[in-house]
């Protein structure tokens, strides 16, 4: 068994985000990055497979050099090994593909993607690259049981879940309920030990179009001050979301 | 070179985003100066009503096998539908089931794929949108230079606008092929009566600040008074209190209701993150230093088992007077 875990680089959720040259470009300065959160839940789940029924697990993320802790963090909560396929990201397309042009090359049984990532929130790495490789895909996923290479799958739907049942192999893009917040790992100090001698190698991005492009970035509106309501006069709450705000 | 929009159902009846995306795409096609086809599939609502929103033609896909959601069969049928009518632009929603087929798409026909949009394009050459990003922490506008566009709608953030005018309705022939079922849908479980989150013009949403899930019977009362939908913040999720389904924030649901009720929600920038496209928001919180205060637009410092009854009576007496 073989699964693949794509991995994005992203500034942690408490961020403050800002923009530089002249509003079209993220501004890293003072920005502790992480693996995207939606990632890790998938990251877990696939440790759970090894664990239970034995695979091996690749990490992989389109990125420079310097995401490369990010990898080594996967690697410490127990991946086997790491690929880092040297490009900077243009959009989700092209990241898309250059995953695919890896993956085609090692028959993956399984892979495993955040539904978004909680930078851009394409969303469209996972379907894209699932497309490419003519491989099922399963979003929002929120649950996945194996029994030999046939899969369970559970997917989130608007206001509930939807239950799906298929062979190896397939592509999910998961969230929390693959696996519980307190079943997240952690890198414990063996496995950052661990992780230094485990194998983090470099691939060589090929030539890809691109097919969108950022213009600019916005920051939302500052917001006039609130108008504050005295508890004692709740009735004053209910005439001002009549009269000014207009939605009772 | 038109622009086809599917609009999505749920147990046979358009959804509500279903009618914005038409909208959209009939603005957008005026813009561009072609038509709107839309297309749907397994619906059993009239499919002329889409012509109250500006289609001017529909498209309609009755086949057995398409009967259940499958993102590969609908996105196959979608491309079919484009094919046929020389479509340049699909248009989408960006709901669970939109966000499974979109990318499909764009794979499919070497796309440029923008999700998550909130507006009108700002420009047609090139094509230029604004786009929710840093789970709305920010915007950007993103052009793309490609001939085919899909362009994903974000749920609520541009209102359906009914026009006098009429569609045309055929059916459209198409069965799913075999390579597209290697997953079938075993159970399809949805709390029934309740209103989907992402598409709900009101939200009430709870927090920590709660104490316990046996708290929730007031939060539901005053959800329910208004037609809103619930949910919560992530604290309240990671212990259970409440579904995974109903958080919202940076990691869960991002929504830009007409009204978003915090109570009992202190207002960390995770959760600001997923909430703060709402147009109105009100903060209940017994803290007065809570950051969400000021991201709010009306707040009340109190505790919410003295305010939120307090709103009930006052929103129930509010209804009889209007």
């Amino acid at each position: 068994m073989k699964i693949l875990v794509c991995i994005s680089h992203v500034p942690d959720t408490t961020s403050k985000i800002n923009f530089t040259n002249n509003q079209t470009e993220f501004d890293g300065n003072g920005i502790t990055y992480v693996i995207n959160p939606y990632d890790e839940f998938g990251l877990t789940r696939a440790m759970k497979i090894k664990e239970s029924s034995g695979a091996t697990i690749t990490v992989v993320n389109v990125g420079p050099a310097s995401t490369e802790p990010t990898l080594r963090k996967a690697l410490a909560i127990g991946a086997d090994e790491a690929i880092r396929i040297n490009d900077e990201p243009k959009d989700g397309g092209t990241v898309a593909r250059l995953i695919a042009d890896y993956a085609k090359e090692h028959n993956f049984d399984l892979i495993i993607t955040g539904r978004e990532s909680i930078d851009y929130n394409g969303g469209v790495v996972p379907g894209m690259l699932a497309t490419y490789l003519d491989i099922p895909f399963v979003n929002a996923c929120i649950g996945f049981e194996l029994d030999g290479t046939n899969a369970k799958v559970i997917r989130e739907i608007d206001g509930g879940k939807e239950t799906l049942e298929g062979s190896l192999p397939m592509l999910i893009a998961g969230q929390k309920g693959l696996v519980e917040e307190k079943e997240l790992r952690i890198p414990a100090m063996r496995g950052i030990m661990m992780a230094r001698k485990k194998p983090l190698s470099v691939v060589t991005a090929g030539d890809v179009t691109t097919n969108t492009t950022v213009v600019n970035f916005e920051v939302p509106e500052v917001k006039a001050a609130c108008t504050m309501i005295d508890a004692e006069n709740v009735e004053q709450l209910v005439e001002l979301l009549h009269s000014e705000a207009k939605v009772i | 070179m038109s622009v086809l929009v599917y609009t999505e159902s749920w147990n046979g009846s358009f959804k509500k985003a279903s009618f914005e995306a038409v909208s959209y795409a009939a603005q957008l096609a005026n813009k561009l100066d072609t038509e709107v086809i839309a297309l749907t599939i397994a619906s059993t609502d009239d499919a002329a009503i889409l012509g109250n929103y500006g289609a001017t033609k529909v498209l309609s896909v009755t086949d057995d096998s398409m009967a259940t959601f499958n993102n590969h069969a609908y996105a196959d049928a979608i491309l079919t539908a484009a094919e046929a009518n020389g479509v340049h632009t699909i248009v989408i929603s960006n709901t669970n089931n939109g966000k499974s087929i979109a990318p499909i798409l764009a794979a499919k026909r070497n796309a440029g794929l923008i999700t998550n949009v909130i507006e009108l394009p700002s420009s047609t050459s090139p094509f230029t949108v604004k786009r929710k990003t840093f789970s709305s922490k920010a915007f950007a506008n993103y052009s793309t230079s490609s001939a085919q566009k899909v362009i994903s709608i974000t749920p609520n953030a541009i209102g359906a606008v009914e026009i006098a005018a009429t569609a045309t309705t055929e059916s459209f022939d198409y069965t799913a092929k075999s390579s597209d079922n290697r997953l079938s849908s075993v159970s399809v479980d949805r709390a029934t009566g309740k209103i989907s989150l992402i598409e709900a013009d009101f939200v009430v949403s709870a927090g920590r600040g709660l104490k316990g899930p046996e708290n929730w019977g007031m939060i539901e009362e005053l959800a329910g008074l208004l037609g809103a939908a619930t949910a919560c913040s992530k604290p309240v999720s990671d212990i259970g209190w409440r579904p995974h389904g109903e958080h919202v924030g940076q990691t869960g649901i991002a929504i830009n209701p007409e009204l978003y009720i915090a109570i009992g929600i202190s207002g960390a920038i995770q959760h600001l993150a997923g909430v703060n496209a709402s147009k109105n928001i009100v903060v209940i919180n017994t803290d007065p230093e809570a950051p969400f205060f000021k991201a709010a637009d009306y707040g009340i410092v109190g505790d919410a088992f003295e305010v939120v009854p307090k709103l009930i009576e006052a929103i129930k007496k509010h209804k009889a007077n209007n």
